[in-house]
């Protein structure tokens, strides 16, 4: 997957540039930060119910990150690097489709 | 097509107004505040009219929100544009860092004017060269046909290295004096200015970005540097643009410092803005009198024009700075610039500071015959008397 920032790696954390030439010319990002995945910062990760989900994207609006994703069947997906877990997407979900569970690391 | 232009009796806010018309500009975010106010009324009445197509005024509630929806105008994509003044400007102070951070080539007209307290409405540059450090490019207009070509150079120049720029034109002097204009007509402005080519757009909803993202130190240091690389690329641009705005219009920009009667000089004198049209007609009586000067005048204070200024000063005695502006616990602005530039050459001619017309106090033809006078005083003894001359001061 293409960040703007560099390419995002499996099971990478981050992504490091080693040279300026590798940077881009203007500061932008898929996430809030440039380089750092935020996902490590999470306790509680939100799970999603697709019996439960209505496809209505309020929690895509909502996701400050933004770590929510449309998927191609037309459900929702998080990506994992880049979500908080601040549980905004499970509080303004209108079908109570989405959870907040303690994290196992 | 030809180039045949169109001659109008304009105010150098009415000029502003027109350049960005010209420039075909899609959102104008702007708050009133003297003596800017008419470049936005003009730009208001070119919509009310209907001879503006696919133009945005969006009103808002101060000068900190016009640079913000600015801002987020020209990340979506649109040529944008704004004007302000003084206090106006440093309310924008924040925004400007945001603006030249994500790389977003707004241009913004500002309207020389003194700081308050004292509350104050005449010209003076402290409010434009506080904002030096913001990552701007700043342009300084002698007169009104110079506020419209620089704006439209400005657009030109800023999406070019993606960097914003201010067109700089003095209060009263300019803003709301009248004098003929040659204007471009439309078709040769749209050749000379394509539509804006963004680096990234947010409207390009199948690539989702954030702009302004958090920089840890592993990587905010790099994109400094090249805000600084599109600096130096900007001094080539500005050569070339203003070039080839001279071979279509007849009015060469390519220099970054315009020399008049510099040749043979003894001492220059050198400043910026509307200033310098009475220092180049105090060149001519001065030359009539016997005087070897001439004058230097600084179009673009950022970037700096090192090179150009160096050039100039191998070849000169004397260089009389003067700075409509001041920087309290220093000196002035533009003299403490020159004298950093010339500090690791070979180049060292005698430099002294003239704090003049601060707060609009006049400045004419005989105040640079008396400075011509005290120069050549200097020089003859060959040491300064004082380094920082508050030229006005009641004494």
């Amino acid at each position: 997957m293409n960040t703007l920032f560099g390419e995002k790696k499996e099971g990478a954390t981050k992504i490091v540039l080693k040279s300026v030439d590798e940077y881009p010319e203007a500061p932008v990002s898929l996430g809030t930060t440039l380089s750092n995945f935020t996902g490590d910062w999470r306790t509680f990760i939100p799970v999603i119910d697709d019996e439960k989900c209505v496809k209505c994207y309020i929690c895509w609006k909502f996701c400050p990150e933004p770590a929510i994703f449309i998927r191609e069947d037309g459900y929702v997906g998080v990506d994992y690097d880049y979500c908080k877990g601040c549980g905004i997407c499970a509080n303004e979900c209108p079908t109570k489709a989405i959870t907040m569970e303690k994290e196992e690391k | 097509m030809e180039y045949k232009p169109i001659r109008k009796v304009v105010s150098g806010n009415y000029a502003a107004a027109y350049a960005a018309k010209h420039a075909r500009v899609e959102v104008v975010a702007a708050y009133p505040i003297t003596p800017q106010t008419s470049i936005i009324e003009k730009i208001a009445e070119f919509i009310a009219n209907g001879e503006v197509e696919n133009l945005e005024y969006v009103a808002v509630e101060s000068e900190h929100s016009a640079m913000a929806a600015c801002i987020g105008a020209s990340a979506a994509g649109a040529r944008t544009f704004t004007a302000t003044s003084a206090q106006g400007l440093a309310l924008m102070h924040e925004m400007l860092h945001w603006a030249s951070g994500a790389r977003l080539p707004v241009v913004m007209v500002d309207v020389n004017r003194a700081m308050a307290p004292p509350w104050s409405v005449w010209d003076d540059q402290t409010d434009s060269l506080a904002q030096r450090d913001t990552g701007w490019m700043q342009f300084y207009a002698e007169n009104n046909q110079e506020v419209y070509d620089g704006v439209l150079m400005a657009f030109k120049i800023a999406e070019t290295v993606n960097l914003p720029a201010m067109v700089i034109e003095s209060a009263f002097i300019l803003s709301h004096t009248y004098d003929v204009v040659e204007m471009i007509p439309q078709e040769l402005v749209d050749e000379f200015l394509p539509p804006r080519k963004p680096l990234y757009t947010i409207t390009d909803f199948d690539n989702p970005i954030s702009v302004g993202a958090l920089g840890t130190p592993a990587d905010y240091y790099e994109f400094r540097y090249k805000i600084q690389k599109a600096m130096e690329e900007a001094k080539k641009v500005i050569h070339e643009v203003g070039k080839e705005f001279g071979e279509r219009f007849g009015r060469d920009y390519s220099q970054m410092i315009e020399l008049y009667r510099t040749d043979d000089a003894d001492f220059v004198f050198m400043g910026m803005g509307s200033l310098m049209g009475t220092v180049k007609q105090a060149v001519d009586v001065l030359r009539e009198e016997g005087y070897k000067v001439g004058a230097a005048k600084v179009r673009w204070f950022r970037p700096f024009p090192s090179e150009e200024l160096y050039e100039l000063a191998k070849n000169v005695k004397g260089i009389a700075v003067l700075d409509r502006n001041f920087s309290f616990g220093q000196e002035g602005i533009l003299f403490n610039e020159a004298k950093g530039v010339l500090y690791n050459t070979d180049a060292h001619p005698i430099i002294k500071n003239y704090i003049v017309g601060l707060g609009g106090r006049d400045f004419t033809v005989a105040d640079v015959r008396k400075i011509a006078e005290n120069m050549k005083a200097i020089i003859d003894k060959g040491e300064l008397d004082v380094e920082v001359d508050w030229y006005h001061l009641k004494r």
